[in-house]
């Protein structure tokens, strides 16, 4: 088993996930009214679960013996490993719905397919995750249609949000060398499978949502290589000023 | 938004409940949003929500021609028919 | 506590002989439920007193939120978002309980964002540093909980029932801010100076929380008669700081109060004069944050219009197909 392999590829959904939820979580106390912020907030504790359940498996087969938190708090923007779509910028309520469906429809793949990872402990957070993801998914899904099909102001936010975002999503399937080994040992599924599916569901929501997809766009990549956007270092900045400041401290 | 009343059944086995209210737009999300403030802690395995315009009340004015009566039916309560000691456990 | 501001409502010309029978169930601890007789000015009372307690929960989530994105660990980042999650849910709790006696959230709202409706005074005061979310578990939660425990048997119905489901969830939010002030007081020297900095600012504002003597206020004997306060300010603060300092000394923290004294005849804490112009200051609008919890929250509203809009609409072309 390609350890090395699987802890890139551990770090790669722990990152994504830990990124996804501290956007998520900078709509405590500003939803749009009360109940969605519960809901919001409820997808960011979600997500943060999986994170946290990601990063102590990666933890435990570390060479360096490190912790969930060394690994949260303690890398900087050039090792951390998630697609720049999650590092974004929190951005209006349409720009947050859409991102999330993008991104929860990717999990319930994902996870779908991780149940049946040849790697048991990845099965079997999978298997936990899924659950919730897919409660996610149904959220997000709803909420592009409310706001695709509802009024004039809705459906030009969420156009713009498609048009920001759309060319950050291929990125979700990006592979290198260490998930082309992980994908010949069926410890991970075919991304580019992963991908043709995730296209199709997402075809089928964006053309009921009578959205019109971009034609052309700068293609997001680099978070496998550790090249990220601008965003992220603000992120870790704030994410991770205590650790940071205090090194070495117990909380 | 409408005004929506929420009921729980905590485990199988048991009732709905009434816990409390939430505005939603539709049923869909009453029933989303009714999950995660109401089930945060595993409270519930089913949910129920009605919009509070759809639900008729006795009128507590008449209460008592309502639901005083059954005070004297004494003969619907199990109690009223002693039953012998070897009996007794019905 | 969350009738901070409350002037007696007005009452109606009700027949002495509805009172009197209301007062009877009162005194026989009967619920009173949403539709049954009240008086004029009882309803009035508990919406004011219920839809402020809503507004605090919902205001509270913004000193706390603050810190979410920047928690020291996984741990801690989580059990914050889900205390924060909590208190939104607590409002809502409170928001549906008040509904019932016959005012709108759109109407509750709106008196928060004009400044009618008043919330909880703590929550203008910022969170400047990590060991603010102990002190406000520990102390904040901690006074609300002395506060909250009593009105689980409050004569109103659905408020009593909100309040036994919030008590069941604010033990954990108590003990959560406990331990994080345990682990900085136990941590480095920098850590427990946070902690101490961070007593040093939140104590008397909670302490100002059960506000002011009510000896004199015919107001809180009226509550006190229709069961909707169940203990004086006075006796809640005094109960607060007998099981608060303890705690303090467990920690090796010291409460800042010169004049806190234990005394072995009355078997309670001496403690120091309160500063009231400052409470007054900042239940009036003058405080270091009300302002900008205001603005949070005006924002949100706003910001959140054609998201609201859009759900409605939504909805309405629906049944319509």
């Amino acid at each position: 088993m390609n350890e090395a392999a699987i802890y890139h590829y551990l770090l790669r959904l722990a990152d994504t996930s830990l990124t996804q939820s501290q956007r998520l979580a900078e709509w405590c106390g500003h939803g749009p009214f009360l109940e969605e912020d519960i809901a919001l907030t409820n997808v960011a504790l979600d997500l943060l679960g999986h994170a946290k359940m990601l990063y102590e498996q990666a933890a435990e087969i570390s060479e360096q013996q490190l912790s969930a938190d060394d690994l949260a708090f303690l890398r900087d923007v050039s090792e951390f490993k998630n697609p720049l779509l999650t590092e974004l910028p929190r951005g209006n309520f349409a720009f947050t719905i859409l991102k999330q469906y993008f991104v929860d429809q990717f999990h319930v793949l994902l996870y779908s397919a991780l149940r049946h990872s040849m790697y048991a402990p990845l099965a079997h957070i999978a298997e936990k995750a899924l659950k919730e993801v897919n409660y996610h998914l149904e959220r997000s899904h709803g909420w592009c249609l409310r706001l695709s099909l509802s009024t004039e102001q809705a459906k030009m936010k969420i156009q713009e949000a498609l048009d920001d975002l759309y060319f950050y999503t291929p990125e979700l399937f990006e592979s290198d060398a260490y998930l082309d080994d992980l994908q010949a040992q069926q410890i991970i599924p075919d991304l580019t499978q992963l991908q043709a599916d995730w296209q199709q569901s997402v075809d089928v929501l964006l053309a009921e949502c009578q959205l019109n997809v971009p034609k052309k766009g700068w293609l997001a990549t680099g978070g496998l290589r550790g090249e990220h956007s601008e965003h992220l270092g603000y992120m870790l900045a704030e994410m991770q000023f205590l650790q940071r400041a205090y090194p070495g401290c117990q909380w | 938004m409408k005004l929506y009343e929420v009921f729980i059944r905590a485990k199988s086995g048991l009732n709905h409940r009434h816990v409390g209210s939430l505005h939603a737009a539709d049923s869909h999300m009453a029933l989303q949003n009714a999950r995660d403030v109401y089930t945060r802690r595993e409270e519930g395995v089913s949910i129920w929500v009605v919009e509070a315009s759809a639900i008729s009340a006795s009128n507590p004015e008449q209460a008592e021609s309502w639901f005083d009566p059954a005070i004297d039916k004494v003969y619907r309560h199990p109690t009223f028919y002693p039953l012998d000691k070897e009996v007794d456990n019905m | 506590m969350y009738s901070q501001g409350l002037k007696d409502a007005e009452g109606g010309q009700e027949p002495a002989g509805l009172l009197k029978a209301f007062q009877a169930r009162i005194d026989k601890e009967e619920k009173i439920e949403p539709r049954d007789w009240m008086p004029e000015a009882y309803r009035q009372t508990l919406i004011r007193q219920m839809s402020q307690h809503a507004h605090s929960e919902i205001v509270g989530q913004l000193p706390e939120g603050n810190w979410i994105t920047r928690a020291p660990t996984l741990k801690r980042k989580m059990i914050l978002l889900a205390k924060v999650q909590d208190e939104a849910g607590h409002g809502l709790y409170i928001y549906s309980a008040t509904e019932t006696l016959g005012i709108t959230r759109t109407k509750m709202t709106e008196q928060l964002l004009s400044g009618e409706a008043k919330y909880s005074s703590i929550f203008n005061y910022p969170t400047p540093s990590w060991a603010d979310m102990g002190a406000i578990g520990w102390l904040v939660d901690g006074a609300a909980i002395m506060n909250q425990v009593p009105l689980c048997r409050a004569s109103y119905g659905p408020y009593a029932r909100a309040m036994v489901r919030i008590c069941k969830e604010e033990s954990f939010h108590q003990r959560q801010g406990y331990d994080i002030m345990t682990s900085l007081a136990r941590g480095s020297a920098a850590q427990k100076k946070m902690a101490q900095d961070a007593l040093n600012r939140f104590w008397w504002p909670a302490l100002m929380m059960f506000g002011p003597s009510d000896k004199d206020s015919t107001h809180s004997a009226q509550s006190m008669k229709w069961k909707i306060k169940r203990f004086s300010n006075d006796e809640l603060r005094q109960k607060f700081i007998d099981a608060t300092v303890p705690q303090a000394e467990h920690l090796g923290l010291t409460i800042p109060d010169e004049d806190l004294k234990w005394n072995e005849d009355t078997g309670h804490y001496d403690f120091g004069d309160i500063d009231w112009q400052e409470f007054i200051n900042v239940i009036k609008g003058y405080g270091p944050c009300n302002k900008e919890r205001l603005r949070a929250r005006q924002n949100a509203h706003d910001d959140g219009a054609w998201v609201r809009e859009a759900a409605e609409v939504y909805q309405q072309k629906k049944a319509q197909l």
